[in-house]
């Protein structure tokens, strides 16, 4: 294909290429802006796998204290004896916060990417067809969930928040009791479900883009797409949500 | 029957040049034909403001039928304004109503810098397309007719991607300044044929390739699409994000055999 392509002179005001270096094959490829959108659509998907497996695991709280803090014992012995105890759990962790590190720095770099693509904005009032609330809030939907990320972990993985304005002390063990605790704070549960859609409407867009990024397009399943992203969204919001809810309506305590 | 329209109030973008901060100029215009058509409307703003020795808007136009994708124009806030379907000569004043206010904007993206007033350039595009949007002509006798077989549905398909008139309304319609439909569309309607496999693999890394050195990238709003005059469908970016992939994971093993 290397046809020869005279350069012409410099007509006033034409766009300038941005330069690349060519790097190794893989950051080759994630230097790219396809690329990196692979790579938010990969690291998605193992997020969204996590979770979904998350809520339906969190269930177990309907059934008691006993079981959710055996299936919490549970994760904690994955693989095991095969993996010492502990070791497939945290193999698990790792690879998610890779996911997310990957999928941040991804979507940070590609917004300043589209800031530069229109460094002068539209001076007059835009009138948006089809884009819609998910698609357009994106940045902020995912800073919402990563501030919420950061609360869940202190709060109820490491405890350090877990009682903070309310009552009762964080045992590593009693997932339960931790849970109930920390929800019967109203403004926490409300923190949560306010978080929660944000993590949604992140869903309901990233779940139906994924498959436009990774090209997986098949006339005959593309009318599906939009379904499947507002089930999984549904889904994941109305699981979480019913947590707090059952906790301060005391049906879980 | 037309009807005339009055009392219109034109909010229109001057800039003299690339360089030029630019404003909005108002312009105040009667007796218009719900007949006449965007870009004749401007052309008789243009007969007023030069009978008054002003200067006249620039804009670009050329077939006025929808075929060339040389009319451009963001029309209050839609590229190539309210109607679907159409590029802006063949939007008519009849959408309009006397006494509105419509805003006009040109294109606005780093790799479109304004010429002068409502023209951009759009030479980015064509630097995508000298990437690798066209097939390496055999040389001798031309071939008889249908002497490749191509299926049906396979026909329409790239029939439908070589639709694109290459505007630039799609890279004006996106939040993101991305030029993924038009690169897509170029992509599909030759990489769906027979005659665009050998080179299948290389056009598609290498137009892309040159995509990334100008625009924005894609959020998958569907705003492109949307805007398209020629109803180009996005499916056709989820075509070229996959040839893409394996452009990447093929050409690398190609490139190992040499
Ligand atoms: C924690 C901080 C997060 C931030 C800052 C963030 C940000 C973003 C942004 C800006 C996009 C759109 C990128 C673009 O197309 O331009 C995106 C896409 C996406 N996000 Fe997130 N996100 C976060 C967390 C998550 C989580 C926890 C999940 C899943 C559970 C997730 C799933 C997705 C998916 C599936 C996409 C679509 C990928 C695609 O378009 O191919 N994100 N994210
Ligand atoms: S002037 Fe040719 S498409 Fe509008």
């Amino acid at each position: 294909m290397a046809q020869a392509v005279q350069t012409r002179g410099p007509v006033t005001g034409t766009a300038a290429a941005r330069t690349r270096r060519k790097k190794p094959f893989l950051l080759d490829l994630y230097s790219t802006a396809v690329g990196k959108k692979y790579v938010m659509a990969i690291t998605g998907i193992m997020m969204i796998g996590f979770v979904v497996a998350h809520m339906i695991g969190n269930l177990k709280m309907y059934l008691g204290a006993a079981d959710l803090n055996h299936y919490a014992d549970f994760l904690k012995h994955l693989l095991y004896p095969l993996a010492p105890k502990g070791v497939t759990l945290w193999l698990m962790r790792a690879g998610l916060l890779a996911a997310l590190v990957l999928h941040v720095h991804a979507a940070y770099s590609l917004t300043r990417l589209n800031h530069q693509a229109r460094a002068v904005k539209y001076q007059g009032p835009r009138d948006y067809q089809v884009a819609n609330f998910a698609s357009r809030t994106m940045r902020m939907t995912g800073i919402v969930v990563a501030l919420f990320l950061i609360w869940h972990l202190l709060d109820l993985t490491f405890g350090t928040v877990n009682t903070v304005g309310g009552s009762g002390t964080f045992v590593r063990e009693d997932v339960y009791q931790n849970v109930v605790n920390s929800f019967n704070r109203p403004v926490v549960a409300i923190f949560y479900i306010l978080a929660n859609i944000a993590l949604g409407v992140h869903l309901f867009h990233g779940t139906w883009s994924l498959f436009q990024s990774m090209g997986w397009n098949n006339p005959r399943f593309n009318s599906w797409r939009r379904g499947i992203a507002a089930g999984i969204a549904t889904l994941v919001v109305v699981g979480n949500v019913s947590f707090p809810i059952a906790v301060l309506t005391n049906v879980v305590g | 029957m037309s009807h005339h329209l009055q009392n219109l109030v034109l909010k229109i973008w001057r800039q003299t040049g690339p360089n030029d901060a630019g404003h909005f100029e108002s312009y105040r215009i009667d007796d218009i034909s719900d007949e006449a058509s965007f870009l004749e409307m401007l052309d008789v703003l243009n007969e007023r403001l030069i009978a008054d020795g002003k200067e006249a808007i620039v804009f670009d136009h050329d077939c006025r039928e929808g075929i060339c994708g040389t009319c451009s124009l963001m029309i209050n806030g839609q590229a190539h304004g309210p109607q679907k379907g159409t590029a802006t000569c063949q939007l008519h004043m009849r959408t309009f109503r006397s006494g509105d206010e419509i805003v006009v904007e040109p294109w606005r993206a780093t790799a479109f810098p304004i010429i002068k007033d409502l023209m951009v350039d759009r030479a980015a595009f064509d630097r995508i397309i000298e990437a690798g949007g066209f097939i390496t002509a055999d040389t001798g006798g031309a071939p008889d007719a249908n002497l490749i077989p191509v299926p049906k549905p396979v026909a329409d398909a790239a029939m439908d991607a070589a639709e694109c008139i290459g505007c630039g309304a799609c890279v004006a319609a996106c939040p993101n300044g991305a030029a993924n439909l038009f690169t897509s569309a170029k992509i599909a309607h030759l990489n769906l044929l027979p005659q665009g496999q050998a080179e299948r693999y290389s056009r598609v890394e290498a137009m892309v390739d040159t995509m990334d050195q100008y625009f924005g990238s894609c959020t998958n709003h569907g705003e492109c699409e949307a805007a398209c005059p020629k109803g180009i469908s996005i499916d056709f970016i989820a075509m070229m994000n996959q040839d893409y992939r394996k452009a990447k994971f093929k050409n690398r093993k190609a490139l190992a055999r040499t």
